[in-house]
């Protein structure tokens, strides 16, 4: 580790969002809501991967503090607590049961932001349950820094008042540098996160985790997208098995009709 | 009334197909909602790109053409949008799903201080309201939703939009007025590395031809993966194992958190057909799956299947196609 003089200390804010575990089928109910019956929640599995990279941030250009926040509900606590197992030094909880949409959790998360200043948020570049991939970019927006989405290698550079990073594009391989603040969203291919130890439950027991209602960051929930309805798709039926690609030609040709 | 505005993309030098389907889009709205589109394209050297576009019946094609918007970073690059979604009075806000929206739009969105809707799959119009359709939970479920706001942000789905049918009335070309270089961005470009590739992008191929971990090097992906997808005349794409490992692009992962495709072909090549993998190509027309586990869940959403060794049948397969 970095001795702290060779570095400007940094303070990291990891948004992290409470989704169903990404291998759950979700099914739904007779009345067409969500059967959240036996579903497992875990961490987003981007967001993990940001805590992970604030985590090495920490043993590499330290010294770092990292905060954990979340918005939701109670049970987002859970979460929190694994990601202060992980090694986030403080949580906090934006404490709400409303329907939100991306740009409203964009502007608690801002909130937040104001109170703690941070200079580097560290999140996912997408929620594996909505799939939106607003969040990030959104909160850069309004609070006026930089961004560099879908990071897969970041780098510190003069005494950590700029970054360098790699961004997975369309294109391919995307380098941009930026001066402190930032805003990074992660990709899978950053890293691969810690699992929790037995010693990081124990001590994450003792850390500080704080509620705030929204009441406290002056916001009120403005969602302005309404879901009407939810529907399982038609599910593809599993067609025929066949002896080998000759056939295989003679199906594309002659019933497909696609070569 | 609706005004629309398409955020065109580039992909190097030439117009990302996908703002077609984008454009799509903006027509069939704009026949459900009553009101007009118009299209933005915003670049370097990019006359011949508007000249293109303006064939589709857009009410104004706006041309922003700049040293500064070469390689363009977010922050200028939202600005931009949001600076011409106010001049023009945009009430909606369209580009085509891609990395470079997402970077984009989202940002705009906040600075327009409007709502979003991204994958959006359909648009309806239910008594005098627009309701859309995207896919959640990693494709398992479908929702209707409907959003508010006099400002309203969107991408679409490529696959999901037809590419609209030229018009006889050109477009009128309009310059954009802002002097793009005033304004401010903390971030600098620094390079793109592109991997050479003269296979036609994934969500744009009418055939896609997918590799998984099954596929054990490097040189094997490009020679039976890219090899069957040339035989085809279609696309390679990849499922998340072999980029991990180094053995595709990042470019070419198909599925959840990758790209979407809806090719009128899917071949999928020794992967098993993880739930994110499926999330990513379950719109594809047909479905093939090649794959030495009778038991591999691609086979239940597969029309044609054959069980056995990739490095054998991929090779026969390429061979019959030639001939
Ligand atoms: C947050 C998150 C996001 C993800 N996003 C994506 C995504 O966007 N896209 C994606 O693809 N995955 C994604 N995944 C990963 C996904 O869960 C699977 O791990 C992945 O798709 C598996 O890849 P695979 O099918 O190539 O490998 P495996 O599951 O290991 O399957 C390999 C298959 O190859 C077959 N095989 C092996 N050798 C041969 C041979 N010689 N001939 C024929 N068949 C053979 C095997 O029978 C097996 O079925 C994501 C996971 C997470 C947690
Ligand atoms: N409710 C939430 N609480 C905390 N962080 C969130 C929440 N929703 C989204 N995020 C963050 O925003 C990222 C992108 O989410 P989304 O835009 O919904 O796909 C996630 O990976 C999280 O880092």
């Amino acid at each position: 580790m970095k001795s702290p003089a060779t570095g400007n200390a940094l303070k990291i804010l990891v948004p992290i969002k409470r989704v169903p575990d990404t291998d759950t089928r979700i099914r739904l109910k007779g009345d067409g809501s969500v059967d959240w019956d036996g579903v497992k929640f875990v961490i987003n599995p981007f967001d993990a991967i940001a805590l992970e990279e604030a985590l090495r941030i920490g043993e590499k250009s330290g010294p770092v503090e990292i905060v954990v926040v979340s918005v939701g509900v109670e049970a987002c606590v859970e979460q929190l607590r694994t990601g202060l197992a992980m090694g986030a030094e403080r949580a906090i909880l934006v404490r709400t049961d409303a329907a939100l949409d991306p740009l409203a959790v964009a502007k608690f998360l801002v909130a937040v932001c104001l109170k703690e200043n941070p200079n580097l948020i560290l999140m996912g570049k997408q929620a594996t349950d909505d799939d939106a991939s607003q969040v990030g970019p959104m909160m850069a927006a309004l609070l006026g820094w930089g961004q560099a989405t879908f990071v897969s290698k970041v780098e510190f550079l003069e005494n950590n008042t700029r970054i360098r990073c790699e961004r997975e594009t369309d294109a391919g391989i995307e380098t941009l540098t930026m001066s402190l603040p930032a805003l990074l969203t992660t990709d899978l291919r950053l890293n691969e996160p810690r699992y929790v130890s037995l010693p990081g439950i124990m001590k994450a027991r003792k850390k500080p985790l704080q509620e705030i209602s929204l009441a406290e960051i002056s916001q009120t929930p403005s969602t302005r997208t309404r879901i009407l309805k939810m529907e399982v798709p038609a599910k593809r039926k599993a067609g025929v098995r066949l002896a080998g690609v000759v056939e295989l030609v003679d199906k594309l040709k002659n019933e497909a009709t696609i070569i | 009334m609706s005004n629309l505005l398409i955020v065109a993309e580039l992909d190097e030098s030439h117009l990302k197909a996908a703002t077609l389907s984008a454009i799509g889009f903006a027509r069939k709205v704009g026949e459900m909602a009553g009101g007009s589109f118009e299209v933005l394209i915003a670049g370097k050297d990019v006359s011949t790109i508007a000249e293109s576009l303006r064939a589709y019946g857009a009410a104004a094609v706006l041309m922003a053409d700049d040293d500064a918007l070469k390689n363009p970073v977010a922050d200028q690059f939202a600005q931009l949008v949001f600076d011409v979604a106010r001049q023009r009075n945009a009430s909606m806000v369209v580009g085509a799903v891609s990395t470079f929206s997402k970077d984009i739009l989202p940002r705009a969105a906040a600075l327009l201080d409007a709502g979003m809707l991204s994958d959006v799959v359909d648009a309806h119009k239910e008594g005098d309201q627009l309701i859309f359709k995207r896919a959640m939970y990693a494709g398992n479920i479908i929702a209707t939703v409907s959003l508010e706001g006099n400002v309203r942000v969107f991408t679409v789905r490529a696959a999901a939009f037809a590419v609209p049918s030229k018009v006889s009335e050109i477009s009128p070309l309009v310059p954009v007025a802002l002097d793009v270089s005033k304004v401010t961005s903390r971030m600098e470009f620094v390079e793109r590395k592109t991997k050479a590739s003269t296979r036609p992008d994934p969500t744009e191929a009418r055939v896609v031809v997918s590799g998984g971990r099954g596929v054990k090097s490097a040189e094997d992906f490009e020679r039976l993966i890219g090899g069957l997808a040339d035989a085809f005349g279609g696309a390679a794409g990849s499922s998340r194992a072999l980029v991990d490992a180094g053995m595709a692009p990042n470019s070419l992962q198909i599925g959840q958190t990758g790209k979407m495709v809806a090719p009128d072909l899917y071949v999928a090549v020794g992967l098993s057909g993880a739930i994110q993998h499926l999330a990513g190509i379950k719109d594809s027309k047909v479905i093939v799956a090649i794959n030495k586990d009778p038991e591999a869940p691609i086979f239940e959403v597969s029309d044609y299947g054959i069980v056995g060794d990739l490095y054998q049948l991929v090779p026969e397969l390429i061979g019959l196609l030639k001939k």
